[in-house]
């Protein structure tokens, strides 16, 4: 990774970058704090007649008190009264999360085994990227294509289950310019520990940028070949198909172009542009025998220029 | 001797001396239609201790997998089906069944003076449904494993996953009736089969304990079944009530799943806070401070246990106010565990404490407890759940109650009445090495686990951010501790039945009625039936001058 997945704020927890985690961060430490407190009322005394009530002869004499209703009393309503206050402090930042702000920018999130998309207003597209604005409220409507999944940005402290069937929302508001990550936190099979993506959080002006031009701040044009090699990391080939000829999921792309596989179906076919970009498009149409046809389509998440790209990308991968 | 013609201390005849529940009769065939509830829990004692011990190899594999970032010793799959099995022998084969089936069994009766449970058959069949509950999930680790998780959640385990949750699914459906039947036995025998003079405010607080964990044992298990029958039939035919593409909802399994298994944690617990009282009670020969308030609080931690099970769903994508409900009912099982915790507390004040090993057990138990319940607190609060909410905090969290609590209490029980059950003293130190290892290997392995969860790491990952290895490889470092530490206790206690002194009829000077029959305990527990003029835990006059 060239980056810090999880920047560490504290001991505890990872840095705050979204307006929400401060509030969060708060009732957390009230309840630490209160924890430790506790925490120590029981265990000094626990600790003291361990000390003070060692049995030193068999015939001690024991205390005969056996109940006392005054302290009984205290030590039911204290602690009742501190709990009914906890309840109130998760309550009131956890409305907060629940409500996002009317001006939210709304990104449509998909969760299948085992990747994110992110779909924007403007019909752009992102594979296990979610790029963001810095300093305005995002809201995701997220669904599920396959089972349960989970949301989750450890440094944005927000969570919340991606189901089929229905939608769930969540939202935030970025406020570090800088990438972190988010995880699939609902089990969700084999692959669950690899469902990761990557925030990018950006100036408003830069992310205005990226979705007009599909440039990232700081980037110029690349050539097809450069191209395709980026977005077979950022378009997460790269979780199937290995550069080194070890196997993975799918087939290995070292030497593809100009290779000839067996289909599942007992023909075969030629690498060449036109397999490349059905294979894109049409995953399962002709699936090299022994591998599983798990291939998602990636029809509407990449332009022409993109399988141009990649195609030029592979050709070089010997 | 010359008295042997009369009777001995324990009043004892000639005829019984000598004889007990253990050399009546010999043979595997005796043992295995045997109706004496003493027999049958020890039978419960050794399954439950193979299923810990299949569940123990499964959480060291898993933890020596997390020892790296990613590939260790197993693959992906390989490892999902290690964590689920580690998951469902743990739960259903050992913790559910541990403290109750075997302990519970063993000393129910003889605690309120009876001479077996009120349904000893019923009590056979318990332990046969258990064992065949137990070869179904055996049956589904040989055939493919399961994936699921513990927690079998749909539509995964109903439609997705290729490995055998059917098999595992009835198995644990089937332990479920052993479990019911259990449980309704227990609630007759207390309340037909109370020695004269054992009213409910006289009897030992486990049996209080029992009798609250019975009630959600009866209540709350056909939830359970319910759940893995329909779970059975959408996979095997499809009838949409869970599955999202049949029309089915996804998020109602996990409201009927977590209706049982959020009691089923309080299945745990009590029997292990029962245990506890009686280890704290005998070690500092003292009266339970206290009594109805931690009888009480055994019940109200019941009927509290069913009002809370959304709370495993604040994100689950249930409505918001029924989130905020769940949270606030929540917080309400923390009043009657903090009122137990500080009677147990008030039990040692003026007491006269000695440490033995079971003692050594309770007090780890108030240590352990006290973690694990006060990090409960920081799930339930809403806010701070939704970052901590699937995260290794929640695998400390449930651990340190789970394990820390409820499986060193039963090891503390264990300990308690090895001398009683068997007729033979443990070797002391090798104990107390045994004890110790696990006590530091359990809060190394699972304190560190707090942390990597506040700092953002997901559960049941295969693979995980370099950023986070240390840390599991410290954890992984604490889990072997911890499993020397266990297997230096199985083989002291192993080795007790070999080489261990005979036990005496009461080596703690217990106050309970267990302790007034031989160890072992004759076949049908006293010879006349006792006669209790005394409060629960209260020593005759001359003993406490």
């Amino acid at each position: 990774m060239t980056f810090d997945p999880i920047d560490l704020g504290s001991f505890w927890m990872p840095k705050q970058s979204s307006t929400i985690a401060q509030e969060i961060d708060t009732a957390y430490y009230i309840v630490y704090w209160l924890d430790v407190v506790m925490f120590f009322a029981l265990m000094v005394p626990l600790a003291w007649f361990m000390y003070r009530y060692k049995r030193r002869t068999a015939k001690d004499k024991v205390s005969d008190i056996t109940h006392s209703t005054t302290l009984e009393i205290t030590w039911t309503i204290i602690p009742s009264i501190l709990v009914i206050g906890l309840f109130f402090v998760g309550l009131s930042g956890w409305m907060k999360a629940m409500v996002a702000p009317g001006n939210a920018l709304e990104i449509r999130t998909t969760a299948e085994m085992y990747m994110w998309t992110f779909t924007y207003p403007n019909g752009n597209v992102s594979v296990n990227e979610l790029v963001v604005p810095k300093g305005q409220p995002v809201k995701l409507i997220m669904s599920s294509k396959d089972v349960l999944h989970s949301f989750f940005v450890p440094e944005f402290r927000v969570k919340q289950d991606v189901v089929p069937g229905t939608y769930t929302t969540v939202w935030f508001e970025a406020t570090e310019n800088r990438d972190t990550i988010l995880f699939c936190t609902e089990y969700c099979g084999v692959g669950h520990s690899d469902m990761l993506a990557k925030v990018r959080v950006m100036d408003k002006a830069d992310y205005d940028n990226w979705q007009e031009t599909g440039l990232m701040p700081g980037e110029k044009p690349l050539p097809p070949a450069e191209l395709g090699k980026k977005l077979y990391a950022t378009r997460s080939c790269n979780t199937c198909h290995s550069l080194d000829g070890s196997r993975i999921q799918g087939p290995t792309f070292k030497g593809v172009f100009g290779r000839t596989e067996q289909i599942a179906d007992g023909s075969s076919v030629k690498v060449d542009e036109n397999y490349i970009r059905e294979s894109l498009l049409e995953p399962n149409k002709k699936v090299v025998s022994g591998y599983p046809a798990v291939m998602p389509t990636y029809k509407g998440l990449l332009k022409e220029t993109d399988i141009d790209a990649l195609i030029a990308y592979l050709k070089t991968v010997q | 001797m010359a008295n042997t013609a009369t009777v001995d201390e324990l009043g004892h005849s000639p005829e019984v001396r000598g004889k007990n529940y253990l050399n009546q009769t010999a043979g595997v065939w005796s043992w295995l239609t045997t109706v004496d509830h003493k027999r049958i829990g020890i039978m419960y004692l050794v399954s439950v201790l193979v299923g810990f011990g299949l569940g123990g190899i499964f959480a060291l594999l898993v933890r020596l997998e997390l020892l790296t970032a990613k590939k260790t010793i197993m693959d992906a799959s390989q490892y999902n089906q290690a964590f689920t099995l580690h998951g469902a022998a743990m739960v259903f084969l050992f913790i559910i069944p541990s403290i109750p089936a075997s302990l519970g069994n063993f000393f129910l009766p003889l605690m309120i003076g009876a001479k077996d449970v009120a349904f000893p058959r019923l009590n056979l069949l318990s332990l046969y449904l258990y064992w065949i509950g137990a070869i179904f999930m055996l049956a589904a680790i040989v055939t493919g494993g399961v994936d699921t998780g513990w927690t079998f959640y749909v539509p995964y385990a109903s439609g997705v996953s290729t490995t055998s949750v059917i098999s595992a699914t009835f198995g644990v459906f089937v332990m479920g009736f052993s479990s019911i039947l259990t449980g309704l036995n227990f609630i007759v025998t207390l309340h037909k089969l109370r020695a004269p003079g054992m009213s409910w405010y006289r009897m030992p607080l486990f049996l209080w304990s029992l009798y609250a964990t019975s009630i959600i044992q009866v209540l709350a298990t056909p939830v359970l079944g319910i759940t893995l029958l329909l779970l059975i039939f959408e996979r095997a035919f499809h009838i949409g009530i869970f599955d999202p593409t049949l029309g089915g909802d996804p998020v109602l399994f996990q409201h009927f799943f977590w209706f049982y298994s959020h009691p089923a944690v309080y299945i745990m617990i009590l029997p292990g806070m029962g245990v506890a009282t009686e280890i704290l009670a005998t070690n500092a020969r003292r009266r339970v401070f206290g009594y109805k308030a931690i009888a009480f609080s055994s019940v109200a931690i019941a009927l509290v246990s069913f009002l809370v099970w959304g709370h495993h769903m604040f994100v689950s994508g249930q409505s918001e106010l029924s989130s905020a409900i769940f949270s606030f009912l929540t917080f309400f099982v923390a009043i009657p565990s903090g009122v137990k915790m500080f009677n147990w507390l008030g039990t040692l004040w003026g007491g006269s404490i000695r440490f033995t090993v079971p003692m050594l057990y309770g007090i780890a138990f108030l240590f352990l407890f006290a973690i694990g319940g006060l990090t409960g607190l920081f799930l339930g609060m809403l806010s701070v759940d939704l970052h901590l909410h699937d995260t290794y905090f929640v695998v400390a969290h449930f651990h340190y109650v789970m394990m820390g609590s409820t499986a060193i209490a039963f090891f503390g029980g264990l300990h308690h009445w090895w001398p009683k059950m068997t007729g033979k003293m443990y070797d002391e130190k090798l104990a107390r090495v045994g004890f110790a290892l696990t006590f530091i290997g359990f809060n190394w392995t699972f304190f560190t686990q707090f942390i990597l969860g506040t700092r953002g790491m997901p559960r049941r990952y295969y693979n995980y951010l370099d950023q986070f290895q240390p840390l599991h490889a410290f954890s992984t470092y604490g889990s072997w501790v911890l499993g020397t530490g266990f297997l230096i206790t199985f083989i002291c206690l192993a080795r007790s039945l070999k080489t261990g002194a005979p036990a005496p009829a009461d080596p703690w000077g217990g106050a309970t009625l267990e302790w007034k029959t031989a160890s072992p305990p004759i076949t049908e527990n006293f010879e006349k039936a006792p006669i209790v003029t005394l409060d629960a835990y209260e020593r005759p006059a001359e003993e406490t001058a």
